[in-house]
């Protein structure tokens, strides 16, 4: 049980990165792109490829954070340039990037196995530091010594990688470019009379995004030991399902707190789905149905609730008013009756 | 400082709904000129003020800014050198973001964007001072989102940050139409205090006559795309409303067809 959560938080920081580039899309730019289905593969397919034939899996996994740049100002082009449909583009994108991915393959799949990867080499020197021994000593005393996880050096190593992007969009949010590309997606008639190019602000935003969403799936890809072009299938809405969750969670008072909550919302989500695996009946590949279940019940729970809120609130006025009245008619009733009987 | 020479625009050409917007216009304002701009429903106002800003383009005709030919420039590139407050108080802020990143991006109008902070310590002071002159309390609410603030709030802050970067041209699109009357009066006196402080070249559409009457130093009238009465600044202090509706009787032969125009 504590190796399947760990497991499951360590994806999830993974993970995160990806949510990271939705969030980006979807509520900075109000863009829902569904490039990520397949920028998630370039960026899995990419690193995979330059890994197996040797390069340093570090550069491989940069390398692949450029690629999904490329892709997502593909998209934008689509948009801003072609003027086609939003999320069009993302489609045509996502459909032309499956093609794509096998010509970088060269076949469906790239197995990762006994291979060096950032991840093996980062579970060396932490082997090295001798850490791994400290944390398992640590869980034995408190009691979960039957189910050590392998490495901690791959979750230590990938929260500060998250967080460092994280602050990095923080911080890029807040420059002056970021500012416009944040009005872009707010009020584009707004910010386009105080002269900035919504057109390339909006490639800007998309190439950033999928960038993002690429280094995440190079990094998942080396995590699983494995790159397959059918893995980003669905990868938007368990994107979706994570920015929805964290600000559901966490709230968005800020850009700092939004973008913790989206990581936060890629932990839980994770979590999530692997609770629900464990319930007997539900195999793996009910995975996608219950990630639509949990965007659903996300997106349309919070409604529920205000409406139901709103109608109890509005009763209880009308049942005040309604006593207050009533009140006054019945002392008007006793004025008069005193009256009667002056009389 | 602004020149329109044989402006031309027609919609929706070699249709049955065919409509010509602007009719050959011609229309200079020197440095310092506030004109107001007064017409029915469909005069083509709003779209005379499309055809400047560059949102639309013109069949035919040319638009100079500061001597310089703009005719062919995208509108973000002219925002440049323009300031605008729509009609709709939503459409000059951006809701999300807080009243001093909005500052920010519109400090930036006319210097390149960077990588930069946008809002630094030192513009914070300087946002703060320029809120002060709007007497709204705004610049104790920085860190406010503006879909936070009312519209009159709101529309107070598009003016601001329309103006406070000193634009070669101000263009304002019934600015106060949306409003209540003691927003629109507040303003319509913030608007003649600002464009008097920067000195701005000025062009504003309003329905309001008595408005159109009691701001700027120059009004025209138009009708049917074409410009059909100007009054220069000598005879627009002894101006009335009734005076208006009769020169637009003498030269249209007919009573000005906008219910709105004559109550507001």
């Amino acid at each position: 049980m504590f190796t399947a959560i760990f497991g499951s938080f360590e994806a999830g920081i993974i993970y995160a990165i990806m949510a990271l580039g939705v969030y980006l899309s979807f509520r900075i730019l109000d863009f829902p792109d569904l490039t990520v289905d397949g920028s998630f593969v370039t960026g899995a397919a990419l690193s995979a490829v330059l890994i197996a034939g040797g390069m340093n899996p570090f550069l491989a996994t940069i390398l692949a954070l450029f690629a999904g740049f490329a892709a997502g100002c593909m998209t934008g082009l689509l948009h801003t340039f072609g003027k086609i449909n939003n999320l069009l583009s993302g489609i045509l994108m996502m459909i032309a990037l499956y093609s794509i991915n096998l010509r970088i393959m060269g076949r469906s799949n790239i197995p990762l196995l006994n291979t060096e990867t950032s991840f093996t080499k980062i579970g060396e020197f932490f082997d090295s530091l001798g850490i791994d021994s400290f944390f398992n000593s640590l869980l034995t005393m408190v009691g979960l010594g039957d189910s050590l996880p392998g490495t901690w050096g791959i979750l230590i190593f990938m929260i500060i990688v998250t967080f460092v992007i994280k602050w990095l969009t923080d911080l890029f949010l807040q420059t002056e470019i970021g500012l416009a590309v944040r009005a872009t997606g707010n009020n584009k008639q707004m910010i386009r009379s105080f002269s900035a190019n919504t057109n390339l602000l909006t490639i800007l935003g998309l190439g950033l995004s999928n960038a993002l969403v690429a280094f995440s799936g190079a990094l998942i890809a080396q995590q699983g030991g494995f790159a397959d072009v059918g893995m980003g299938i669905g990868m938007i809405v368990i994107g979706l399902a994570s920015v929805i969750i964290g600000e559901a969670l966490f709230g968005t008072k800020s850009i700092a707190r939004a973008t913790l909550a989206v990581i936060g919302g890629s932990i839980i989500y994770r979590i999530v789905v692997t609770l629900a695996l464990r319930v007997e009946f539900l195999d793996p590949g009910d995975m996608k149905v219950i990630t639509a279940l949990i965007v659903i019940i996300a997106l349309t729970a919070p409604k529920l609730i205000e409406h139901s809120k709103e109608k109890k609130r509005k009763a209880k006025r009308r049942q005040e008013k309604m006593n207050r009245l009533q009140a006054s008619a019945e002392r008007k009733g006793e004025n008069h009756a005193a009256l009667k009987s002056d009389s | 400082m602004l020149h329109l020479n044989q402006i031309h625009k027609i919609f929706n050409e070699g249709t049955p709904d065919e409509k010509i917007a602007i009719d050959h216009i011609n229309l200079t304002l020197k440095p310092g000129d506030f004109v107001t701009v007064i017409g029915s429903n469909g005069a083509g106002k709003s779209t005379l003020m499309n055809i400047i800003s560059g949102v639309l383009v013109p069949d035919v005709g040319e638009i100079h800014i500061d001597g310089k030919n703009v005719t062919a420039m995208s509108e973000f590139k002219r925002s440049k050198m323009i300031g605008r407050v729509f009609q709709d108080p939503m459409a000059g802020t951006a809701p999300s973001m807080t009243i001093e990143e909005n500052l920010a991006m519109a400090y930036s109008r006319n210097k390149t964007r960077t990588f930069r902070r946008g809002v630094t310590k030192k513009r914070r002071d300087y946002f703060r001072e320029v809120l002060e002159s709007l007497h709204l309390g705004l610049e104790n609410r920085l860190s406010a989102k503006v879909g936070l603030l009312s519209g009159g709030e709101r529309q107070a802050l598009s003016l601001l940050m329309a103006t406070f970067t000193e634009p070669a041209i101000l263009l304002l699109d019934e600015h106060t139409a949306a409003l209540d009357p003691s927003r629109a009066e507040l303003i319509t006196n913030l608007t003649r205090e600002i464009v008097a402080k920067y000195q701005l070249t000025t062009l504003m559409v309003t329905h309001n006559m008595q408005q159109a009457i009691d701001l700027g130093n120059r009004l025209i009238m138009m009708d049917k795309g074409q410009i059909i009465l100007e009054v220069d600044a000598q005879n627009k202090i002894d101006l009335t409303i009734e005076g208006l509706l009769e020169e637009f009787k003498r030269i249209r032969g007919v009573q000005m067809a906008s219910d709105r125009a004559v109550l507001s």
